[in-house]
């Protein structure tokens, strides 16, 4: 596990080293493109000097690397805020709309999945398959609208965007939710269909427990290993989905913080958005990684 | 006709449709002010949107610049990929080390995430966003070439080449390059998918191909506005959207059980 630990500490500083070469990539000169041609000279002066960009480039990495590390991710060039507050502000929104997705996503694809597995080759089997098929081929800007138009505009059951109403947050959710389950379906099925197979599932039944037992208790349990580890590397998925998702839904989450900055050219806050999701990213692989060795026992003795 | 023909079909079409659009002028940015919003019809299947445009041979042209980003990305980023993985791969040692810690950083970063923030740094337009996912997409190619030549390099022809004295290239290219073949095909299929999807979220949230030129992302974003009044716009472009990512995933998972191919 210390090895896994110290494994991530390259990566995150890759991460961030790409994350502070990103505003380098703006063409022509940074400060021109963020304030544009009618800012004076002395206002100019000052982005350059408060971005740094008047310090050779090492330099510029070294005090990035320094403020990141006191918690400092810069201010933001539009609405002079610290970078911090603002994401602060927006990551809880983010937070739940991501779980109520995940969760969500659980709820369909599980099920989904298992009754996939079951009736191998049956009609189940084949609507799940059409359903995982179409949903992959559904970007969340076209699952968005389309879900919008049915619940809110024709069926006018769910707000249509906005955050005023509790409400609000499920079709956003749903449309981040439906493209992990798709993903979730298929994976549930393979991996159910691969335990079915083995010994222990036959001495279960042959003990002559129900089916029910079988299935949830003793094939389910095995197979949700390998579940459990897709859906970590998905979350990221997840995460990324976050941003058109909020643009369409008009949520106030980092994702749309992302895509407001990029509108505004506020650039240091792009920088940071995307540094924050990158990491949380990679914590929540670290994460799924340590709870797999936790919870298969195959894999705890086997280190 | 089988649901697997039906891909095969479908796939076709539209690479047709781009080439002929790309020969044929059919003035995509024709504006009929009499005929904003209007309803799809026998002479204009598709009907007309808020800027009073025909979206048939609209359609068409975002057909043609979203094959010409997956052409142009896969081609650019499956031979920067195989090659890296393929150095990776036989000379190991920190070469190997150094590369895949850089794949590693790349991953780091969900989805399109870093292909957005590059192409909205790099500023919006066509080539910018070819160049933003192609900064992105490579890491695929690596990996999976990396993995395979690893698992080569002990089969028996490739140590009786080495000990006949090939050179590394001819080693690389002629006796494990023909082997990674059916696994990078599938790959890149599935890759082609994604990038359809990327470069449309791309233009979906401005970053693209800019107005008054046509491309699905950006079309599906004006329909979005006016979808409670002219529902037939923004469902013309997601379903053509929809047809081309499924019929390129189906054809995947196709090649994939006929090259035998797994994971």
């Amino acid at each position: 596990m210390m090895k896994r630990l110290l494994g991530i500490v390259p990566v995150v500083f890759g991460v961030v080293l790409l994350t502070f070469l990103l505003v380098h990539a703006v063409p022509g000169d940074p400060v021109e493109v963020m304030i544009g041609e009618s800012a004076s000279s002395a206002d100019r002066m000052q982005l350059r000097a408060d971005l740094g960009l008047d310090q050779p480039i090492y330099m510029q990495f070294w005090d990035y690397l320094n403020k990141l590390a006191h918690g400092d991710l810069g201010v933001s060039i539009h609405s002079k805020k610290p970078i911090v507050d603002l994401l602060a502000e927006r990551l809880p929104a983010t937070a739940k709309l991501a779980l109520l997705a995940l969760s969500f996503a659980i709820l369909i694809g599980l099920p989904l999945g298992i009754i996939a597995a079951l009736k191998v080759n049956q009609w189940p089997d084949k609507l799940a398959n059409l359903f995982s098929l179409s949903i992959s081929a559904m970007p969340h800007f076209w699952m968005g609208p389309m879900l919008m138009m049915v619940f809110a505009l024709w069926l006018g059951l769910l707000p249509v965007s906005g955050m005023e109403s509790d409400a609000a947050i499920v079709l956003p959710a749903l449309t981040l939710g439906f493209g992990l389950a798709a993903i979730l379906t298929r994976m549930t099925r393979a991996s159910m269909l691969e335990v079915l197979h083995e010994d222990f599932i036959r001495t279960a039944r042959a003990k002559g427990l129900t089916e029910r037992a079988v299935i949830l208790r003793h094939a389910l349990r095995a197979a949700l290993l390998p579940i459990v580890t897709v859906l970590g590397l998905q979350l990221g998925s997840l995460l990324a989905g976050t941003v058109i998702t909020e643009t369409i839904f008009s949520w106030d989450g980092i994702g749309r913080l992302l895509v407001e900055s990029i509108e505004k050219r506020d650039y240091p806050v792009t920088q940071a958005c995307v540094l924050v999701v990158a990491l949380l990213y990679v914590t929540v692989n670290l994460a799924t990684d340590i709870i797999y060795t936790k919870i298969d026992p195959r894999v705890r003795f086997a280190s | 006709m089988s649901l697997k023909h039906w891909s095969v079909w479908v796939l076709a079409l539209w690479i047709l449709a781009a080439i002929v659009a790309s020969l044929v002028d059919f003035q995509p940015n024709q504006i009929h002010l009499d005929l904003i919003l209007a309803k799809p019809s026998f002479r204009h299947l598709f009907g007309f949107d808020d800027l009073g445009r025909d979206i048939l041979p609209r359609l068409l042209a975002g057909a043609q610049v979203s094959l010409l980003v997956v052409a142009l990305v896969t081609s650019i980023t499956a031979s920067v990929g195989i090659m890296l993985g393929l150095v990776s791969g036989y000379y190991g040692g920190w070469v190997d080390r150094t590369l895949m810690q850089m794949t590693d950083v790349f991953l780091a970063f969900p989805g399109i995430l870093l292909a957005i923030a590059f192409a909205a740094v790099l500023g919006a337009g066509l080539s910018n966003l070819i160049l933003a996912l192609c900064i992105t997409s490579w890491v695929g190619y690596a990996r999976l070439t990396r993995a395979q030549v690893l698992s080569l390099r002990q089969r028996q022809h490739v140590m009786a080449a080495e000990s006949l004295g090939a050179s590394t290239p001819r080693i690389m290219l002629k006796h494990m390059l023909p082997l990674l073949a059916a696994p990078l095909l599938v790959e890149a299929t599935y890759s082609m998918a994604g990038l359809v999807i990327a470069e449309a979220s791309l233009s979906f949230l401005g970053l693209g191909i800019q107005a008054p030129n046509a491309s699905w992302g950006a079309m599906l974003r004006e329909g979005v506005r006016y979808m409670l009044i002219a529902p037939h716009h923004v469902l013309a472009v997601g379903l053509s959207l929809m047809s081309l990512v499924l019929a390129v995933n189906v054809l995947g998972d196709r090649l994939r059980d006929y090259l035998d191919v797994h994971g």
